[in-house]
């Protein structure tokens, strides 16, 4: 055996571990919570900012650059967006509130 | 920063992700995840920007994008989660597309080799189309759900079909593929043009896949197109070696593709069933046969009167509830009902409203306490024990047709709703649902119709029980 392993292929590995951890967590979400879930998701699913960076932070601002730039602009709507809407639906959340309990007993 | 320590930063960040989802186990731990997210998001941000040099149109992207996603985050109404939750994801498409064609423009700006290798050009193919195909189906998905069909043909909430059209769109796959080999073959002087015009087929296959799915089955296109979002961030983590991003990407395509099969599940469709579309007259059609038969119907005051003298009641909300903007009368009613001494519980099935959880946010917002809130599974096998059931809006999620072999809806899981004592249904009037069914609930002996807007009825209970 020689040769060292395709970067593809530790891709590939992280990806489909990737893959079963998110089924196993993704089943465990409360029915309740998935509008946030979806609004999480779509927040985390924003991370591909970080490729718009790397395009739009090119040092001559060219093509790439600018369409880089227009790509950090959508994918910040979505990071902004995305875990603001959720920590809202989040703090809606609530338990019985303790003096309805008093009242009901 | 060498990349070892960016790589560990990246590794971090994606435990950081995990960590979030994993807090939407219950409400209590939901909130600390949510933090954890956003803490996962600086530190790829801020690791990222400090291998960049020229920061301007990143900071310029980022207050513009920021201040828009938050100004929106904080107006939006709970009752237009569906759509802002499209329009979203049809950011994250368009993103996935111009980051690739920012690669295949320069990629030794990424690390990558130029003239771009064949392994890199096979996962920008798949970033791309699946980018292009979330971002022009987000947008008709929100058009559709935003009602704005009056607009534009296309986003019509009823389906848009025409004849031959999943032919025309196999072909068009086809043909997109075909320019994706192209791509991959081509030398680099030769690659942009297979490269566009295989996106130009994408967006437009985005666009006529989902014009043909009803609005009542936009729980299962929302979460496909959430998923699919997730497996275009993917596609760019390969394209650009970054395990942080190939991490995220799957756990948003894992989610998304879950939550798309629990709402096929709960409507008893296949997936393929559904996106394949054309299910669903316009609504407002009535059933087949021209029902003559009679239905008992009575005033808000007489279900005040039912419900004020039940020892439980279980309320149905349904889409209707959420049209009508009824959620925070409706806890109104119900905390007049648990003041005289009535227990309140609510039963919610998982394609209530247009997305997923959707209910339930509607209620939290009204500040329902939401350990009455209950799942179709677990509040079941309670309407046989409840006084009255009251449904708000809801229609083929109560229909006990779907226990008839040889209904279309046969098979579907439903809230057993007819089990109860006393049903009260509250509709606007006796047009069939979305499946176009007649609804046996309406017509059982034990059920009285309200008619009516359901906001207007619910206040007209709350006044009558004051």
């Amino acid at each position: 055996m020689t040769g060292h392993i395709d970067p593809t292929l530790i891709n590939l590995t992280v990806f489909v571990l990737a893959v079963f951890v998110g089924y196993h967590v993704i089943w465990n979400v409360t029915p309740a919570l998935h509008t946030p879930l979806m609004s999480v998701t779509n927040a985390i699913s924003s991370v591909i900012i970080v490729g718009a960076i790397l395009a739009a932070g090119a040092e001559i601002v060219d093509f790439g650059a600018i369409v880089g730039g227009i790509a950090v602009g959508l994918a910040a709507v979505n990071v902004f967006g995305g875990f603001l809407v959720t920590q809202r639906m989040l703090e809606m959340f609530k338990k019985k509130a303790p003096k309805e309990a008093k009242r009901e007993g | 920063m060498s990349a070892n320590q960016l790589a560990l930063a990246y590794l971090v960040a994606s435990v950081l992700f995990i960590l979030a989802l994993k807090g939407l186990s219950s409400p209590v731990s939901a909130r600390r995840g949510n933090l954890f997210g956003i803490a996962g998001m600086v530190i790829a941000v801020i690791t990222t920007l400090l291998i960049t040099r020229n920061w301007t149109l990143i900071i310029l992207g980022i207050l513009i994008g920021g201040s828009i996603g938050s100004i929106v985050a904080r107006r939006v109404q709970m009752t237009q989660m569906p759509e802002l939750v499209a329009a979203m994801h049809s950011l994250v498409g368009m993103a996935a597309v111009l980051i690739a064609i920012a690669v295949v423009h320069n990629p030794s700006g990424f690390g990558i080799p130029d003239p771009l290798p064949r392994g890199n050009k096979l996962e920008l193919f798949i970033g791309t189309f699946v980018g292009a195909i979330t971002f022009s189906g987000s947008v008709i998905a929100f058009g559709k759900l935003a009602g704005l069909g009056k607009h534009f043909r296309l986003f019509s909430s009823a389906p848009v079909v025409f004849k031959g059209q999943h032919w025309v769109n196999l072909v068009l796959a086809i043909v997109m593929i075909a320019f994706g080999v192209v791509f991959f073959f081509a030398a680099s002087d030769g690659q942009w043009l297979p490269f566009l015009v295989m996106s130009a087929i994408a967006f437009l296959l985005g666009v006529l896949i989902i014009i043909p799915i009803g609005g009542a089955d936009m729980p299962v296109v929302i979460s496909m197109l959430n998923s699919y979002s997730g497996w275009a961030a993917a596609g760019i983590g390969f394209s650009l070696n970054n395990t942080m991003l190939i991490i995220a990407g799957s756990l948003v395509g894992s989610s998304g593709a879950i939550l798309s099969y629990i709402m096929c599940k709960a409507m008893n469709r296949s997936f393929f069933n559904v996106i394949l579309g054309g299910f669903g007259a316009a609504e407002g059609a009535t059933a087949a046969g021209g029902q003559q038969k009679s239905v008992r119907s009575g005033s808000a005051e007489d279900a005040a009167f039912l419900m004020a003298n039940a020892e439980s009641v279980l309320i149905v909300p349904g889409y209707g509830l959420a049209v009508a903007r009824a959620q925070h009368a409706v806890k109104e009613m119900a905390q007049k009902l648990i003041e005289k001494g009535v227990q309140v519980r609510y039963a919610i099935h998982p394609v209530a409203g247009r997305m997923p959880g959707h209910m339930n946010v509607l209620l939290a917002e009204a500040e329902v306490a939401y350990d009455l809130v209950f799942e179709m599974e677990d509040i079941n096998s309670e309407f046989g024990t409840t006084d009255v059931a009251l449904i708000l809006g809801a229609n083929d999620v109560v229909n006990p047709a779907a226990k008839t072999p040889g209904s279309p809806i046969f098979g579907m899981p439903i809230l057993e709703a007819y089990k109860a004592r006393t049903v009260i249904v509250n509709k606007r009037s006796m047009a069939a649902g979305y499946a176009g069914l007649d609804n046996e609930l309406f017509y059982m002996e034990k059920t009285m119709m309200v008619f009516g807007d359901a906001k207007k009825v619910v206040e007209d209970i709350v006044k009558a029980l004051s």
